[in-house]
């Protein structure tokens, strides 16, 4: 059952459920962010309207900087204005910004401790039919290898929205992960959100009888960030049905990573399958494992990308072809339950 | 008012000890940049001991000058005018690439506060600079005091994105933003006219709206009379082309890329130095 201390949406199972680009979230966030604090500023390399940086630039157009198609300039010209006390929010596509612009980034504002905040959208195969240049699958790896930067993956637009006010509340340079399509909302403008704690979601009725299960409170555990964790809770939703237990934890922050959490339904579930719209490599997956490794090793299952480019196509039969469907995930739980 | 004899003579004799600093710092460090801090310490020095409006005791005032250094691995020469305005003792000059120094091999703002940035990789200065313009002028508005510096070396304006910032600044019409650029001639692997040639340089920075102005980079009265005029532009950003001789100060070493990014480590080198800074 979905965890009622979260406040989910009570619609995310129909197939009507309401859906919004998270990007918008971010938008909106940033409105809101702007509203409060006059030190945040907006800087644009030429995609105001598809970052949703329009309805800031319209209402802040003093506050607001267009720096042309220059992401290099971007990462600069932000934190010169973080030196001089500006919350400065710049967007782009992830593949450019922080994907052109890795290094300024490191350089100019992490290495400089600058809270320059780092929206990335187009983020994942689902941007679709513009293909592999603009699918951006290696953001996560490239923003959490940085030291200081906060990333955070959010799952839906009302997330982004809550991610985005809570990262201009900080005095750290942090990334924030967005993606292009429609996707199911799952929160609500209930849930909570905090920077660096992952939510337990999805949460079957535990084991009576868990001594008999090696202990184990449930059979296996999900893993997700981002849009999937839709597909996620799906999966886990409909294994119980069939009498497995699985829980499934939201894990909105990739970094800092919530290892209590993490730690926590390792033990419980004694199998983890992480679920993130990225490469296998160096991303979220690739952090759970880090920490279990080193604290509760138990067998892991990744869906993600596996070390290919994404290319043209329709965001669903991407999803499909790239093996991060609700049935590759089902299929990712059956195989790390036989090896508990 | 140009420069009087008197303060010319003043600025002179401590560029001479800001030079010689720099060398018994590169000799302690066993590594480090010599021909770049040598050829800038004119510059430096005119900046630090007469242009700026800061405070070497209250490093953080909010109304002081802004000053980027882009190309950080010239830092033996900031170091050094830091260190004889005030900011730091003299004697940590000798710290200078060791094991837990502030003063790092290239300049990072999280072991010494009291920089404006860290910086190393090169290109990245100006963009910053032309940011924190922007950001004063939308607290302060163009009548803003401060004055916002950045110093490049010539070589280093082979990166793309410098161009991208000048772009920026010009579209942005940063009057109180001066750019002062090391024109040596030299970068690592040689001359910067063999290796990419930046001429017709000041006509690049015209032609993307810049007030330009081509100095001598060891005169002060040409330094003072370039950053006036600069001072002086409206609704333009400047950029002065500072021709300078790498090393200089030390006649052997001068005019030698050889000399970019390496200290005098033999006895003789050593002596060398030592006896033309005298």
């Amino acid at each position: 059952m979905l965890n009622p201390e979260f406040k989910l949406n009570p619609n995310l199972f129909h197939d009507d459920v309401e859906q919004l680009p998270i990007r918008k979230g971010f938008g909106e966030g940033l409105l809101k962010a702007a509203e409060i604090d006059k030190r945040v500023v907006g800087l644009c390399a030429d995609l105001t309207e598809s970052t949703h940086m329009l309805p800031f630039k319209q209402k802040f157009p003093e506050r607001f900087i267009e720096i042309g198609i220059a992401e290099q300039n971007l990462a600069g010209i932000a934190s010169g204005m973080a030196a001089m006390g500006k919350i400065p929010f710049i967007t782009s596509y992830a593949m450019f910004s922080p994907g052109r612009n890795w290094e300024q980034i490191r350089t100019t504002i992490a290495y400089n401790d600058r809270p320059v905040k780092i929206a990335g959208s187009h983020a994942g195969v689902s941007v679709g039919p513009d293909g592999g240049t603009h699918q951006a699958i290696e953001d996560i790896a490239i923003t959490r290898v940085i030291p200081r930067m906060v990333v955070i993956s959010p799952c839906d637009a009302i997330e982004a929205r809550k991610a985005t006010m809570a990262a201009a509340k900080t005095d750290q340079p942090t990334y924030i992960r967005l993606a292009r399509e429609k996707t199911p909302v799952i929160t609500t403008e209930d849930t909570p959100f905090e920077i660096g704690r992952a939510q337990l979601v999805y949460m079957p009725e535990a084991k009576k009888h868990p001594k008999g299960t090696n202990g184990h409170l449930y059979d296996a555990a999900i893993i997700a960030t981002g849009a999937l964790l839709h597909k996620a809770i799906k999966a886990a939703h409909a294994l119980s049905s069939s009498g497995k237990k699985v829980a499934v934890l939201n894990l909105a922050t990739v970094k800092p990573l919530d290892e209590q959490a993490v730690i926590r339904l390792a033990t419980e579930a004694g199998a983890i399958v992480t679920v993130e719209e990225h490469q296998i490599a160096g991303g979220m997956g690739s952090a759970v494992a880090e920490c279990l490794a080193a604290h509760r090793p138990v067998p892991i299952e990744f869906i993600g990308v596996r070390d290919q480019f994404g290319q043209s196509g329709k965001p669903d039969e991407l999803i499909e072809l790239y093996s991060m469907g609700e049935s590759h995930i089902k299929e990712a739980l059956q195989r790390v339950m036989t090896r508990k | 008012m140009s420069l009087t004899d008197d303060k010319v003579k003043s600025l002179e004799g401590k560029a001479r000890d800001i030079r010689r600093s720099i060398i018994e710092a590169l000799i302690e460090a066993k590594s480090g940049h010599t021909a770049g801090p040598l050829d800038m310490a004119d510059i430096f020095t005119y900046l630090y001991f007469h242009a700026l409006k800061h405070d070497p005791k209250k490093p953080d005032w909010e109304y002081r000058d802004r000053l980027v250094l882009s190309n950080g691995h010239i830092c033996p020469v900031l170091y050094a005018t830091m260190a004889h305005a005030g900011y730091f003792p003299v004697s940590e000059l000798q710290t200078l690439r060791k094991l837990g120094s502030r003063l790092q091999g290239h300049p990072h703002r999280e072991w010494l506060p009291m920089l404006e940035t860290s910086s190393g990789p090169l290109g990245c200065g100006l963009s910053q600079t032309v940011g924190m313009a922007i950001a004063d002028r939308i607290d302060s508005g163009r009548s803003s005091s401060k004055q916002f510096y950045c110093l490049t070396g010539d070589g280093e304006l082979d990166e793309g994105m410098n161009w991208e910032a000048i772009m920026m600044a010009g579209k942005e019409k940063l009057q109180n933003l001066t750019v002062i650029v090391d024109r040596n001639n030299i970068q690592i692997d040689g001359f910067t006219e063999d290796i990419m040639p930046l001429n017709p340089l000041a006509d690049k920075w015209r032609s993307f709206n810049w007030h330009v102005q081509e100095i001598d980079g060891h005169n002060f009265r040409d330094i003072d009379k370039a950053v006036g005029e600069a001072h002086a532009v409206f609704d333009k950003p400047s950029v002065i082309i500072a021709y300078t001789i790498a090393s200089k100060g030390i006649p052997a070493f001068e005019r030698q890329f050889e000399w970019h990014g390496k200290p005098p480590t033999t006895p003789e080198e050593i002596e060398t130095a030592r006896n033309a800074l005298k």
